[in-house]
């Protein structure tokens, strides 16, 4: 394979980032741009510019990643923004979301796609209240691999024991989160390049690889359910034409597990089972078909199957229940969650109604207890409820599976969504 | 045991995918703008593989701002008819003589910003409730937070404070009266990914993405095309060269560069040199730092 090739042997990695303000997050990723040559000469004449006006002394790597108007004049970051950039070996794609308290929804929506977060601790500060809130969603949303970068190495020294205390005091905590199964400490300057895309001179003590080495190499391949098949049903194909007269395929995403043609499987909720005949995907044919690819399967026997039905395997089938156990985040500002809350429910393509039958507690995300006795969430808060389903839904434990275990609320009356949801 | 794992481009295929399904399921009357450049074309042959084999379920909207190089209508009166889908026509001169828009003035006037209210005026006329885009995040810093499902109030306008947060895979298409959606599938992709894709699927792609000869002036430091619609003024002169285009938009200020890659493996190795993003060529976006986003709240794609 030639090198004009390469990319057809690139995966991809999705990241989210997070750090208290000013603990270097802006200029880490700045530097890895730089670094990996995603920067632009535009773009870099652009951040110059801005530079100058704001009168900075040096070049600002950190307004490369400042995204809107407003909050360039305000000088924060107030959203989600995905950045990208690539190397040979991998394409990546990072939620960065900013470290304000008050943004905790935004953390939480940058972490429900990423197969890893990347934590900033300042090496002068430690551990902090915002370094175990980021460790808490991180582990909640389910992300497997974290990667915790002790940041402004240059300003203690370099010194192994400033490194170590700080990794004794994260483990000290992270010994109580169910997700996280593979953590991973790096000493780094962000500002200097230390141990960000080459191995940093000034701790040889350090024996692990550079930030970016990190990154292309993490293996992520086993994070999906692949033992458990899912075929959420988006569209129904039929296109009514005289070469295709009797063609009726049911496309959608593979939430989990892998099916392949000839496959006994079972229709929710009907509860029929059938055959798979075809696998499609455009007009090639497959074997088979895992997560996350979108494809469009045949069914041997004519069964009336529409959006919102789930394919499984007559063996394995996903929990069926109109109660639900969820932790749940709640977003909206203007509306307070409260008992006998009436809501849109969503959860992978199917919609129903949802009220909220019972209130159990929220966490305290800084020292994460739990607050009993309350009467309702406001935004930013996490915590545990039940919910009322309209009707019977099909899904599996979040921790289990992440297609098929999330789901969202809609306010009916503004359609705004107000919640995301994690079932048990 | 298998290898469950799918590359870079095929998860984008997928997620695209995912996204033009969801956008025909939620929405009563979508449609695809259809500018006739590699990112429509790629989102394009996304949707036939998503439907097929049926049709395309939505019509294709054009704006044409009239200022379109020759070989990009009939590429894209083929590839409808090809497609067998309807092609809906919105055109910027019609609002102008309708009086809805006026021309811009001045030695730079150009039509790009026009195309918001053509494009508002096209979809109120065809009660579309969903445009599917071609644009990606990498484009532009204003960008960068885009929602696959971008809500627009009843002006067209989109509020960069009022947008839903985007979870998992669960997209939130409700809308109340008069509002409607532009809804993104490449939004993960960059300007590379697109090439890559194109390569992979041996997706044909308009002459004017490659090498070729042509008549050019440069203008505020753009290489500009002479056309109808742009010629040479005092001061300047023209020149033939051998020249590509990495976007392909009004040609009033849709800059060139010199190139002699002529087919998609040599604009990959290209880009992947390149030093300047592909907007860094569009005269539009070099007015200010913040032109686009100024121009996305006015309803602009
Ligand atoms: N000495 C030193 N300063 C750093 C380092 N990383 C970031 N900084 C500085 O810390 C300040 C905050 O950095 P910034 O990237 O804006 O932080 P953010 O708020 O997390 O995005 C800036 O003045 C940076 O120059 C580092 O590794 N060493």
């Amino acid at each position: 394979m030639g090198e004009a090739d390469a990319y057809l042997d690139m995966d991809l990695l999705r990241f989210t980032t997070a750090g208290s303000v000013d603990d270097g997050k802006s200029t880490l990723i700045g530097r890895l741009f730089h670094d990996s040559k995603a920067i632009f000469e535009d773009q870099l004449e652009a951040i110059e510019r801005s530079s100058r006006k704001r009168g900075d002394d040096n070049v600002n790597l950190a307004l490369l990643t400042d995204g809107l108007r407003a909050e360039r004049e305000q000088g924060i970051t107030i959203d989600v923004a995905y950045r990208y950039f690539a190397t040979p070996r991998r394409k990546f794609i990072i939620a960065d979301t900013p470290g304000h308290v008050q943004y905790t929804r935004n953390m939480v929506t940058g972490a429900s796609t990423a197969n890893l977060a990347l934590i900033l601790v300042d090496a002068r500060n430690g551990v902090v209240e915002q370094t175990r809130r980021h460790t808490f969603i991180a582990d909640l949303l389910g992300i497997k691999h974290v990667a915790v970068c002790i940041n402004k190495m240059d300003l203690v020294g370099y010194k192994e024991e400033a490194y170590h205390q700080i990794v004794a005091e994260y483990r000290d905590f992270v010994s109580r989160l169910e997700n996280v199964t593979e953590l991973t400490f790096l000493p780094i300057s962000a500002l200097k390049g230390d141990n960000v895309v080459e191995r940093s001179e000034n701790m040889p003590w350090y024996e692990g690889p550079p930030l970016l080495y990190h990154l292309e190499n993490v293996y992520v391949g086993s994070d999906a359910n692949h033992v458990d098949a899912r075929f959420p049903v988006q569209w129904v194909i039929r296109p009514h034409s005289d070469e295709h007269h009797d063609f009726r395929g049911f496309a959608g995403r593979v939430a989990g597990g892998v099916f392949k043609k000839g496959d006994e499987v079972t229709i929710l909720p009907s509860g029929f089972s059938t055959r798979i005949s075809r696998i499609l995907s455009g007009s090639e044919e497959r074997e088979n078909a895992f997560f996350p690819q979108s494809v469009t399967i045949l069914l041997k026997d004519e069964i009336d199957v529409s959006r919102g039905d789930m394919i499984v395997k007559p063996n394995n089938q996903p929990k069926i229940s109109q109660d639900l156990d969820s932790r749940i985040c709640w977003f909206s500002a203007s509306r307070k969650l409260s008992r006998g809350g009436k809501f849109i429910f969503r959860h992978t393509t199917k919609e129903a109604q949802a009220i909220v039958s019972e209130i159990n507690y929220k966490v305290d995300v800084n020292t994460l207890r739990k607050v009993e006795e309350i009467d309702g969430f406001e935004m930013n808060d996490i915590g545990r409820v039940m919910l009322r389903v309209s009707q019977p839904v099909f899904h599996d434990a979040y921790r289990s599976n992440r297609n098929t275990g999330s789901f969202i609320l809609v306010d009916p009356f503004t359609n705004e969504t107000v919640a995301a949801g994690m079932l048990r | 045991m298998t290898n469950y794992n799918l590359t870079h481009l095929h998860q984008l295929e997928a997620e695209a995918i995912f996204i033009l399904r969801e956008t025909a399921a939620q929405f009563e009357r979508p449609g695809l703008l259809f500018s006739g450049g590699k990112d429509s074309i790629v989102m394009a042959h996304l949707a036939q593989k998503a439907f097929s084999p049926s049709r395309i379920p939505f019509p294709f909207v054009h704006v044409d701002t009239g200022h379109n190089f020759p070989e990009t209508n009939e590429f894209r009166d083929s590839f409808v008819e090809e497609l067998g889908v309807q092609l809906i026509v919105g055109s910027v001169e019609d609002s102008i003589n309708r009086g809805t828009t006026t021309e811009e003035s001045g030695p730079d006037a150009s039509r790009n910003a026009l195309q918001s209210v053509t494009l508002l005026e096209t979809i109120e006329q065809e009660t579309l409730d969903a445009c599917l885009g071609g644009g990606r995040r990498d484009e532009e810093k204003a960008r960068a937070k885009e929602r696959f499902f971008s809500h627009r109030d009843a002006f067209g306008q989109w509020d960069p404070k009022n947008q839903r947060p985007e979870l998992w895979n669960l997209f939130n298409g409700r809308k109340g009266p008069g509002e409607n959606f532009r809804v993104f599938p490449l939004s993960n992709w960059t300007e590379m990914d697109v090439w890559q894709y194109a390569k992979l699927e041996q997706i044909a792609l308009p002459g004017l993405y490659f090498a070729h000869e042509r008549e050019v002036l440069e203008r505020n430091g753009s290489l500009l095309a002479v056309t109808d619609f742009v010629t040479p003024r005092e001061n300047e002169s023209s020149a033939t060269e051998t020249v590509r285009f990495r976007t392909i938009g009004d040609a009033t200020c849709t800059g060139a560069v010199r190139s002699s890659a002529s087919n998609l493996e040599e604009v990959i190795s290209e880009v992947a040199a390149s030093r300047v993003t592909e907007r860094g060529n569009r005269a539009d976006d070099r007015r200010s730092e913040a032109a686009m986003e100024d121009r996305k709240k006015q309803g602009y794609f």
